[in-house]
């Protein structure tokens, strides 16, 4: 089990840190910012977000604890996000073109725990509508990220991102991230 | 429109297929109820209702069914359906019912077996037509049932051939399946995945062994790949072998995929030989070998590693990858929208790595997030859309007609060829059932 999957299967799910207006500020303008980069397909700057050792989740589960060696929606690292933005960016991804549109909002955002070093548990509620061929279709649920607090500001070392209809059926394939 | 036998037949030619027989709501129904409420389908694997009181639904043409374990530890099919009232019995995808299936309705209780048990205020009933063992009021089991080693099929037709022969020599998929688990047994893994193609069920089958499209479909995840496994070693790090099932699709090219020889069986089924080195040179399938050895000693073990088998195709429901654990079943909806479920497998006693290595194709090729399955899909979608239109009536499955290898029961394609035997042979079969009066293919 990784670092901040342990951490944050320790973390309770329900509590409420007291935290500084600042700090809350801060978090919840990054939770914006990722949301923004995500919506407009800054690639770069979304592998910027990560920490090296960093992964993006979606459970297929809501009791899973871990993303490592488990079925799941998404359970990728850097090489496998790299790999997603350069197939998905490929002339011959056919069922990219056109790309699809996504638009994200962020809310409720309330963060679990910060630690004496600066690190954060957050959880939030996103909901996010994809336009993709001639069609648009409705993602919800829930964020809980795991950020490292660094000196160039907050960087995600884990999200997991349980969508409500988790268990499907999808349509189509989910392509890019939520 | 009424169909008449003539006309169904007329559809299908040597090397082609008329355009109706994937968007006519009319054959659709008909090919519910004479291909797959009359042959065998596939309903699920023993190890998705482990434990006496489970149930797992599963719809079988157009019928909603669900496999049971009873408090004996046998299986049953039986239709979804309450037999007062009509209610579906279980409304979850899959759970235990305790002792017994309640009905939410009126607190009618059954037996996992479907036999009624007790209705609530059963005086009643007395002196009606009502009885507690009357045939009419206990939940109906599907026509026939059966298993081939713990994978559990049905068929609707109170006639016909036995499971065992409807499967004939296709039935090594399901054989491999369990044979390369060191321990003898297999168990699914989790919850299935579900994704709706928005296309015709008899695509998704035309596009299991179709030679000629993964190095067309799949280029971009293929070079994609390929690329992070080159950035990979350059800085000194082994990608994860799994990569190497989606940098496949860029190495062997548009016109790489004719080594891989398809056989067409009785019955519809089609299989397909190993392509993805699915028996290479590394630590972890070398420990696996030795606990083949192990377990079956080194003859059989080689016997078992030996059967070059990529693929296998149950006609008309599903797709098996054993060497990759992977099965696919499809649940037509409507002439365009088909459900697949999504499941892989454990091999008892196996190394974990094995898993791992089955879980990294589940992951690339068969999730909701799929690199691969996405342009499939999409393609799919695609050729509905242009059946749907009058810009040509004809689908070509010209690709080597003609040229069929006859051996025995068997029809082969010829070596080195992207033949698109498979298609033909399948709509052949189509039209078999289609025009059989419910006696089958």
């Amino acid at each position: 089990m990784g670092e901040a999957a342990e951490k944050l299967a320790a973390s309770d799910p329900l509590k409420m840190a007291e935290v500084s207006v600042e700090t809350q500020l801060a978090v919840e303008r990054f939770l914006h910012r990722q949301a923004e980069i995500l919506d407009e397909k800054q690639w770069e700057e979304w592998l910027a977000l990560f920490t090296p050792d960093g992964h993006y989740w979606m459970p297929a589960r809501e009791d899973q604890t871990d993303g490592e060696g488990v079925p799941n929606i998404f359970w990728e690292n850097l090489d496998m996000m790299e790999m997603r933005i350069r197939r998905n960016n490929h002339p011959q991804a056919h069922s990219q073109a056109p790309n699809n549109r996504l638009c994200h909002v962020v809310s409720n955002v309330i963060i679990e725990d910060e630690a004496a070093n600066g690190d954060i548990i957050v959880r939030s509620r996103f909901h996010c509508a994809e336009y993709l061929r001639y069609d648009v279709r409705n993602f919800t649920g829930k964020y809980r990220h795991v950020l490292k607090k660094t000196d160039d500001g907050y960087r995600i070392q884990l999200q997991r991102a349980d969508l409500v209809n988790r268990e499907g059926p999808f349509e189509y394939v989910l392509q890019w991230w939520l | 429109m009424t169909w008449t036998n003539e006309e169904i037949a007329a559809l299908v030619e040597p090397d082609r297929a008329h355009r109706k027989a994937y968007i006519d709501s009319d054959l659709f129904d008909l090919e519910m109820e004479r291909i797959f409420e009359s042959a065998w389908v596939y309903v699920g694997h023993e190890s998705q209702v482990k434990n006496p009181g489970d149930y797992y639904l599963a719809r079988i043409g157009r019928q909603p069914m669900m496999m049971t374990r009873d408090h004996n530890g046998e299986i049953h099919i039986l239709y979804n359906r309450c037999p007062h009232r009509g209610a579906q019995l279980c409304s979850a995808r899959s759970g235990n019912a305790g002792r017994r299936i309640r009905c939410s309705y009126h607190a009618w209780m059954f037996n996992m077996d479907g036999s009624l048990d007790n209705i609530p205020a059963i005086d009643g009933y007395d002196g009606t037509a009502l009885t507690i063992d009357g045939e009419d009021f206990q939940v109906q089991k599907a026509q026939r049932a059966a298993n081939y080693r713990g994978f559990w099929f049905a068929s609707l037709a109170e006639d016909g051939i036995s499971l065992e022969e409807h499967l004939g020599k296709a039935r090594t998929g399901f054989d491999q399946l369990i044979d390369r688990a060191p321990g003898g047994e297999t168990e699914v893994v989790g919850e299935c995945f579900h994704m709706v193609q928005h296309s015709n069920w008899k695509i998704f089958l035309e596009n299991q062994l179709d030679a000629s499209h993964p190095g067309a479909t799949h280029e971009s995840t293929g070079v994609a790949a390929m690329t992070i496994e080159r950035d990979m070693r350059k800085a000194g790090d082994e990608p994860p072998m799994s990569y190497g099932f989606l940098s496949d699709f860029a190495r062997l090219g548009i016109d790489g995929w004719g080594k891989f020889g398809t056989v067409g069986h009785p019955h519809g089924h089609c299989t397909l030989e190993g392509y993805m080195g699915l028996r290479p040179d590394d630590p972890d399938t070398n420990e696996y070998v030795k606990c083949m050895y192990d377990a079956y000693g080194e003859e059989r073990a080689e016997e078992i590693l030996g059967v070059n088998l990529h693929h296998s195709l149950i006609y008309p429901c599903m797709s098996i990858q054993p060497p990759l654990q992977q099965l696919r079943t499809i649940r037509p909806i409507s002439t365009d929208r088909t459900m697949s479920e999504i499941w892989h497998f454990r091999l008892k006693d196996a190394p974990e790595a094995i898993y791992q290595r089955a879980l990294g194709y589940y992951y690339l090729v068969n999730s909701p997030s799929t690199m691969v399955n996405a342009d499939d899909l999409f393609n799919w979608w695609k050729v509905q859309h242009g059946l749907e239109s009058q810009g040509g009536d004809w689908v070509s499955f010209h690709r080597n007609a003609g040229f069929d290898v006859i051996d025995g029961p068997l029809r082969k394609s010829p070596d080195g060829s992207m033949s698109e035997m498979p298609m033909r042979h399948m709509m052949h079969v189509w039209r078999d059932y289609m025009t059989a009066n419910g006696k089958g293919a």
